[in-house]
């Protein structure tokens, strides 16, 4: 590998840890509140959510590059312009991943429930305390599956990281856009070699997921 | 002994929970009525689980909530034990931190309880180190029932905790229930639709019907009171009695009890002389006779009673409410009312075809 591609694959750890973060931090309540709310704008916020699995990314790419560049509403109000920027890449790639984070929480605090939450209440754990204490464990297969989803899912993007980011070397070239790159200009045998780093690591990812999972299952009797 | 005010006006699915309360709060407390009574939520209104928009709830001189102030505590900030029907424990912890996980959420000097007399009441000691998942149905009870204990609560709501338990594994609980109460001196509301548990456990009852108080008081009086009747459904229950054992004859099979000055022959009971027991009578079981018969009978318990009043039950039959040292229904004809010509005051004797102990009654 290059040294443009050792930078490209740190960028790239770089953006999906910093996505995973970020859509935790964001994901948790935002999938608590469509676990448990009777709202009725429910739905249409699911549905929000649900969009990058369907739009082809070239559409969401598009909408990003015109709402984070320099005549978006951000460059007209404060003079920021996002695009072709590293932050451009997370905020576009927090989106792009929200439903990978956002339906395994969600399912998992389903399937948790209320009642062990008020368990918690009648034995005097505020409700910060019960979420941390009760139900974040019973829901901890619900966070492997989101980080490792998100975090993989951020890693194999392209479309949009492409359109945002524009893949800029040592900025916003990510692994899979130097594929793109190498291929582009016939260098067969570096995009192999990408390739291969790209394929292992996500098997590997898989199946240390599927192995705790079996290995140390969580009993919710 | 607490007063419990609480007023809660919430709707259900079909009807509206409606009460009133202003209640005694001692001893086991059974909240008792069919299924979709209310029950439940009215327990959870108590607990504040659910919010009556216009409710109020005192027990003590606490208030826990006043909606004319905008005041609701939640659960975690009430002095409040809540054991639901199913165990609900915590799949992450061993037996130990489950019981453990409220004793370290109250304050140093609130803690009354402790684990070592939890777990020698309920007799858990041997599951302290298990994991949840390995303990029978009544095994997690006895921990759910420890860990709402541990939190020293002022008040202990405990909603059907026997409801998915098979009938060994309830006679596997319900002793420890009623031991809680002899040696914690926590009082206790119990919601129930089994009468075998209320008549074992409660010594007070709030009765409720499609979401109304139908009826409070003393276990005796309320089940004894014929105007619960219709809605205590077959239940005809003529006396509720918490007798004493005196003695056992193994050769014929009894066991003697006194109530007040009365002598009760039951079947040969495994209970040690002196233990206290609670026996029912149904209402048809009771006959009356006039005078002490001077031939011989074939019914062992015979009571010496006086009539308190006279009720009307159907076209057939009546219900003459006597006084035995606590209130005897017995039904009787109404033809064998006007041979007898029954009048309140007059003295009679009660004979007893027979005398139930609780185990013996089961639903």
């Amino acid at each position: 590998m290059t040294d443009v591609d050792l930078n490209a694959l740190w960028i790239t750890l770089q953006l999906a840890t910093t996505t995973v973060i970020v859509l935790l931090i964001v994901g948790t309540p935002l999938a608590w509140w469509l676990a448990h709310t009777r709202s009725r704008v429910r739905p249409i916020v699911e549905a929000l959510v649900a969009l990058p699995l369907v739009l082809p990314p070239t559409v969401l790419g598009f909408y990003f590059l015109i709402v984070l560049g320099p005549s978006g509403p951000l460059g007209q109000l404060i003079n920021l312009n996002l695009a072709f920027t590293f932050t451009g890449l997370v905020i576009a790639s927090v989106l792009y991943s929200m439903p990978f984070v956002i339906q395994p929480l969600q399912g998992a605090f389903e399937a948790a429930g209320r009642s062990p939450l008020e368990a918690a209440w009648s034995l005097r754990a505020s409700k910060l305390d019960a979420f941390l204490t009760v139900i974040s464990p019973i829901a901890l297969r619900g966070y492997i599956s989101a980080i490792v989803l998100g975090f993989a899912h951020t890693i194999g993007e392209f479309g949009v990281v492409l359109m945002v980011g524009g893949s800029i070397p040592g900025q916003t070239r990510v692994l899979s856009t130097t594929i793109f790159e190498h291929v582009e200009a016939m260098e067969y045998g570096q995009a192999h070699a990408i390739a291969a780093v790209l394929l292992t690591f996500s098997f590997l990812v898989l199946l240390a997921v599927y192995v705790v999972n079996r290995r140390f299952p969580i009993h919710v009797s | 002994m607490s007063q419990l005010r609480a007023r809660f006006d919430l709707p259900l699915s079909t009807f509206r929970l409606n009460v009133d309360l202003d209640v005694p709060i001692s001893g086991i407390t059974a909240i008792f009525g069919p299924s979709g009574s209310g029950k439940t939520t009215l327990l959870r209104c108590l607990a504040g689980l659910e919010r009556a928009p216009h409710g109020f709830m005192q027990f003590g001189e606490e208030v826990w909530q006043d909606e004319s102030l905008g005041l609701c505590l939640p659960l975690h900030s009430r002095p409040i034990g809540y054991v639901f029907q199913e165990p609900r424990l915590f799949p992450h912890y061993d037996v130990r931190a489950n019981l453990l996980y409220g004793y370290q959420r109250i304050p140093v000097n609130e803690r009354r309880i402790v684990l070592e007399q939890v777990v020698e009441i309920l007799g858990i000691g041997h599951l302290l180190n298990r994991r949840i998942h390995k303990l029978s149905g009544g095994e997690q009870q006895r921990v759910a029932i420890g860990r709402a204990l541990l939190t020293s609560p002022k008040l202990l709501l405990l909603d059907e905790p026997l409801a998915s338990l098979d009938i060994q594994r309830k006679q596997e609980v319900l002793p420890f229930i009623h031991r809680l109460h002899e040696h914690l001196h926590i009082p206790v509301v119990y919601v129930s639709h089994g009468l075998t548990e209320i008549l074992q456990l409660a010594g007070r009852v709030i009765l409720l019907n499609e979401g109304h108080v139908i009826g409070t008081g003393a276990l005796n009086e309320v089940f004894t009171t014929v105007s619960f009747r219709g809605q205590l459904g077959p239940h005809r229950i003529g006396a509720i009695l918490d007798a004493r054992v005196i003695s056992h004859d193994p050769p014929y099979g009894l066991t003697q009890l006194t109530f007040k000055s009365h002598s009760l022959f039951v079947p040969l009971q495994p209970v040690a002389v002196g233990q206290a027991v609670r026996v029912h009578i149904f209402s048809n079981d009771v006959s009356l006779v006039l005078g002490k018969m001077d031939v011989p009978t074939s019914i062992l318990n015979i009571l010496e009673a006086t009539v308190v009043e006279i009720r009307e039950l159907n076209q057939s039959s009546v219900d003459v409410v006597l006084d035995i040292g606590a209130p005897l229904v017995a039904s009787i004809t109404r033809k064998s009312l006007m041979a007898l010509g029954l009048k309140p005051g007059q003295h009679l004797f009660a004979h007893i075809k027979a005398v139930a102990l609780n185990e013996e009654l089961m639903d």
